[in-house]
């Protein structure tokens, strides 16, 4: 008997009984559309929290000064001393490690801000050249703070875009000289608005060279050092040498803490692939469900239809010609049934998208491919015993029973 | 062409033996035209049954063309039923959602026969059973004698050398049961080998051979040559 043949039969017999056929397909699908859309709702939240992470910048470790709690106390806290300061020196010294990429010291703080007779608090941030790609920021208008020594404390300053519209209202902001707290800054660039991220909101703040920020704050000592990694695998290495540089400056003592986005990132991943899995799994088990009903069906298939099997096997069919033919019909309504899930299943994470544009509800490949192969193994596995009973029914039995 | 030496088949029925068929001798000659008579229940279906491989005989022996089939498998016997044997039934047995054509083709269908090559050979047999008008209804719009005949067609499209008949008209009228007697014989004209088990004296007459069955034996033998 030709693949072909096996086939039309089979789906033949399909058509010829619609309601059942139907039941079974609407069962399939439906299994098959829950794991796409459950799967895609758990990789959507996924890659949602890992955007939200990533937009604060790729490798990146932030440098604290301080040893956090949970490493145990040092000596030197012991001793009731407290933590030396990160320096603008240290922050240079960083830059030695080949695996760092890029170093941006940090000098926070806030002032009163004002041009001509507005006047605003802001946050002031100083920091370097490196700051802008290693947050992946991008400028609106004009430059951003000047590439150079760290020491220089250049009278330059880029707002946001609430500092440029309180301040500036409809006048050209760029080349205006502004005053925070003492000192006079030139603007020189506006910083693109970032929506609401993670971290500080770039429509509020100015910034301006890390020099010129310790002048203002008359403080020396760094709010924190961010460091970007070469990659991701050389960020444990980037850590190490982060720490190691440190110590050697501070006599020895290990007095800083180093945070790395990916810990954090990874652990979210962690649980919410977990979820997506649970999910998932959950899902497919209404494929086992699915299985079983077809299971179900064909075995009242084989009784109805033994004078069939029957008049086959008379006709010259062997044992296993039946197996293929009842194996065919389930493996056709699986592959039916899973071709319309997936469509459903598309449809629905394309609605969930809809509803919420925030969520990047693609399902992922791999729950996809083990929708698809989960409905095709249930169906045919499930449809083992009754195409086996049918293959061993006995001819003669078989057409005992009257028919047209 | 077929041999059947002490060929028993008995049923289990409860703690009860019934021995359906008890030891039959019968030699069938190629081209041969036998009517299989006898009361209900004395085993003529049964004996059919195993002549077309459909049954196992519980003992002795049966010899188609030659070999012993008690010793093949289900592969072989049913290449032997698809190529060699036809059946027709009293309760025709087609396929309701198949049309006469494609139900004509079934056999083909499972020798693994060319698509092109089944509509041929299926057409030009049911043509030549007079139903080339009918090839495409199904068997509900179909009458009795028609039904028949495609069933007849059926059994013969593969050109098997025995043809099985187990009362082809008891579901017939007088008109087309003729009729489909006329169909049989012209067959047996063209060499096939034809066993028919009837009730009808008449068609029964109408044999070369008639082998009278009577709880199982062969009771009376017109060929004679019992027992070889
Ligand atoms: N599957 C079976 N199980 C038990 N007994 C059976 C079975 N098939 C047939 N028999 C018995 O075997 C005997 C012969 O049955 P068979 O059907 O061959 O009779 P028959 O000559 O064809 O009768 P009829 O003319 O009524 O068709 C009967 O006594 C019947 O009860
Ligand atoms: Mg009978």
């Amino acid at each position: 008997m030709k693949a072909r043949d096996v086939i039309d039969f089979a789906a033949g017999a399909l058509r010829g009984y619609r309601m059942r056929s139907l039941l079974m397909l609407l069962a399939m699908a439906i299994g098959v559309a829950a794991v796409v859309v459950l799967t895609s709702l758990g990789e959507g939240a996924r890659r949602y929290v890992a955007n939200q992470f990533s937009a604060l910048g790729t490798n990146l470790l932030i440098v604290l000064p301080g040893r956090s709690e949970t490493a145990g106390a040092s000596p030197a806290t012991l001793l009731g001393e407290t933590p030396r300061d990160l320096t603008l020196d240290d922050a240079r010294a960083l830059e030695r490690s080949r695996h760092i990429r890029r170093v941006a010291p940090v000098s926070l703080g806030t002032s009163v801000v004002s041009w001509r007779s507005r006047e605003r608090d802001s946050v002031i941030l100083g920091s370097s050249a490196e700051f802008l790609p290693l947050r992946h920021w991008n400028m609106a208008q004009g430059r951003f703070l000047p590439a150079g020594d760290l020491d220089n404390a250049e009278a330059v300053c880029v707002i946001g875009e609430n500092v440029r519209r309180e301040l500036f209202g409809m006048h050209r902001a760029l080349g205006e000289w502004l005053r925070i707290g003492e000192y006079r800054f030139r603007v020189i660039g506006i910083l693109e608005s970032k929506g609401q991220s993670i971290g500080v909101n770039t429509k509020n703040l100015i910034m301006i060279p890390v020099a010129s920020a310790q002048q203002i704050f008359n403080n020396p000592s760094l709010f924190r050092i961010l460091v970007e990694a070469r990659s991701r695998e050389a960020m444990p290495l980037a850590k190490r040498d982060i720490l190691d540089i440190i110590r050697d400056r501070h006599q020895g003592e290990e007095d800083i803490t180093v945070i790395t986005q990916d810990a954090v990132l990874a652990t979210f991943d962690r649980i919410f692939s977990a979820l997506t899995y649970t999910v998932g799994g959950i899902a497919a088990i209404s494929l086992a469900v699915a299985g079983i009903l077809i299971m179900n069906v064909m075995l009242v298939a084989v009784t109805q239809r033994t004078a069939e099997i029957g008049l086959l096997k008379a006709l010259g069919a062997p044992g296993r010609h039946i197996l293929l033919l009842f194996v065919a019909e389930a493996a056709l309504l699986s592959a039916a049934g899973a071709v319309i899930g997936m469509a459903l299943g598309q449809l629905g994470s394309y609605a969930l998208r809809t509803a919420f544009p925030e969520l990047p509800a693609w399902a992922p490949w791999w729950a996809s491919l083990a929708a698809i192969g989960t409905a095709m193994i249930t169906g045919v596995l499930f449809s083992l015993l009754p195409a086996r009973r049918a293959a061993r029914l006995d001819p003669v039995m078989a057409l005992a029973r009257r028919q047209t | 062409m077929i041999e059947l030496r002490n060929l028993r088949r008995d049923f289990q029925v409860g703690d009860q033996t019934v021995h359906a068929l008890a030891d039959i001798n019968l030699r069938v000659a190629a081209g041969e035209y036998l009517a299989v008579t006898g009361p209900s229940g004395s085993g003529k279906s049964t004996l059919l049954n195993v002549l077309g491989l459909l049954d196992h005989p519980s003992g002795g022996h049966y010899l188609f063309e030659g070999r012993d089939t008690t010793t093949l498998d289900d592969q072989a016997q049913a290449e032997l039923r698809n190529r060699r044997i036809g059946f027709v039934f009293q309760f025709f047995h087609l396929v309701p959602r198949l049309t006469a054509r494609q139900n004509v083709e079934l056999p083909m269908i499972l020798a693994g026969i060319e698509p092109r090559e089944r509509a041929r050979r299926a057409s030009h047999t049911l043509a030549r059973l007079g139903m080339s008008d009918r090839v495409h209804h199904r068997p509900d719009q179909l009458s009795g004698g028609q039904r028949q005949r495609v069933a007849i067609a059926r059994a013969v499209v593969m050109q098997p050398a025995l043809l099985l008949a187990d009362e082809p008209t008891g579901n017939l009228d007088q008109a087309s049961g003729a009729d489909v007697i006329r169909i049989l014989e012209d067959l047996n004209q063209q060499g096939i080998t034809l066993v028919v088990v009837t009730h009808d004296q008449s068609i029964a007459s109408r044999a070369h051979r008639r082998v009278h069955i009577v709880d199982g034996r062969i009771d009376q033998d017109s060929g004679g040559n019992e027992g070889a």
